[in-house]
């Protein structure tokens, strides 16, 4: 943008503004795929890992069995679901519904509520 | 590139305290961000204990109060002290909202005040919206026809396609939905914003309009118009009660339907 010729200073934003519900959705939509993006490659390594010789499986297998790896694994489930879950509520809108503000905080909190009941139906059913 | 800090010029200071008159007993503290032009120095927040006993119901009739008796210097815009005109848009408690409008009841605690995020800043709560304006003007915001206008009257249109204009006309180009915008914070040299959009979209849904394919072919562009991501924060704060989140969606969905 075209600087004007004296420094006007820059109003404060991000530091001022209180993020509603949706907002809050919205930077989380991102974040959890930037971690999902990160984890899967995560989990390719120790697929890979375990994959390999016996050693090697042998500390993938107490890695993820530790309760570090139990701890990362339902952090990635959690972040897996909330992404799923939030990219419908996504594709609902570019069908062009559910913009009314009571509609997008309702649907905001239905994405977190089915995020955390899925991750911990799917702990229930694997352990 | 998102820059999520404030460049050194911009960082606020703290600045000076201006106690109630003596004799007040039902006060309450305003913080309002202040920039003297003049002096090259840094923004600060100044705080005002304001005497309620003898202001008026509104957030710009404190500020007003304040210019009145404590300090003539602060500098705002305001006109029509009943939303219509947009002119005293500002971020109040957090929010951007219109200062005439936002009741003083509705804000817990102290009352904070700074100018519309984001923007630059010519004096105290007084913003540069020359870029929004120019955005504003750059999706042509007048009816465009092929075929002349009756000498005798007003184009016509159904009353069906009429009320297709409902909730995209009535925008008062106060700035708070593209300021409250994170897209926009971000990328207001290529991202329309809120504003512009809904704008946009009111003549594309306009029966009369006759440059529609124009129109979208003007913002197929990873920017001007696919920048929104729907963080709704626009809706949230318009004090006219518009969707330009909805209107957004719209015409992403214009965009599609015209290659199917």
């Amino acid at each position: 943008m075209a600087q004007s010729p004296s420094p006007r200073p820059l109003s404060p934003h991000l530091s001022v503004y209180k993020l509603p519900l949706t907002a809050l959705t919205s930077i989380s939509h991102r974040a959890t795929g930037v971690i999902n993006s990160v984890a899967l490659v995560l989990i390719v390594w120790t697929l890979a890992g375990a994959a390999g010789p016996a050693d090697s499986f042998g500390f993938i297998g107490a890695l993820v069995q530790s309760w570090f790896g139990k701890l990362m694994m339902f952090g990635f489930t959690l972040t897996l679901y909330y992404h799923l879950c939030n990219g419908i509520r996504h594709l609902i809108w570019d069908a062009g519904y559910g913009f009314e503000l009571e509609t997008a905080a309702k649907s905001a909190k239905i994405s977190i509520i089915a995020a955390v009941v899925l991750s911990v139906i799917t702990w229930m059913v694997a352990l | 590139m998102a820059e999520f800090t404030l460049p050194a010029n911009s960082v606020v200071m703290p600045g000076k305290h201006f106690a109630a008159p003596e004799g007040a007993t039902n006060t309450r503290l305003f913080k309002i961000y202040r920039f003297d032009p003049d002096t090259g120095e840094n923004p600060r927040v100044d705080t005002f204990d304001v005497d309620m006993d003898t202001c008026g119901p509104m957030v710009l009739d404190a500020i007003i109060k304040i210019k009145s008796e404590m300090d003539s210097s602060l500098t705002f815009r305001r006109s029509c002290r009943e939303g219509i005109c947009g002119s005293c848009a500002m971020n109040i408690d957090g929010s951007n909202t219109l200062a005439c409008t936002m009741s003083l009841e509705d804000i817990d605690g102290d009352v904070t005040i700074y100018p519309l995020p984001h923007q630059p800043i010519l004096k105290d709560l007084v913003s540069d919206l020359t870029n929004f304006y120019a955005q504003y003007a750059s999706i042509e915001p007048w009816l465009k026809s092929d075929s002349p206008a009756p000498p005798d009257r007003e184009r016509l249109q159904s009353p069906a396609d009429r009320e297709r204009l409902d909730g995209a006309y009535e925008c008062i180009l106060c700035a708070c939905c593209s300021t409250s915008c994170p897209s926009y914070w971000w990328n207001s040299d290529r991202y329309l914003g809120p504003a512009a959009l809904l704008a946009s979209y009111r003549w594309l849904s306009d029966s009369r309009d006759d440059a529609t394919g124009e129109r979208l072919d003007d913002l197929e562009d990873p920017f001007k118009l696919y920048r929104c991501h729907t963080i709704m924060n626009c809706a949230q704060v318009c004090p006219k009660g518009l969707n330009p989140a909805k209107a957004i969606a719209e015409t992403k969905k214009m965009m599609v339907q015209r290659r199917l």
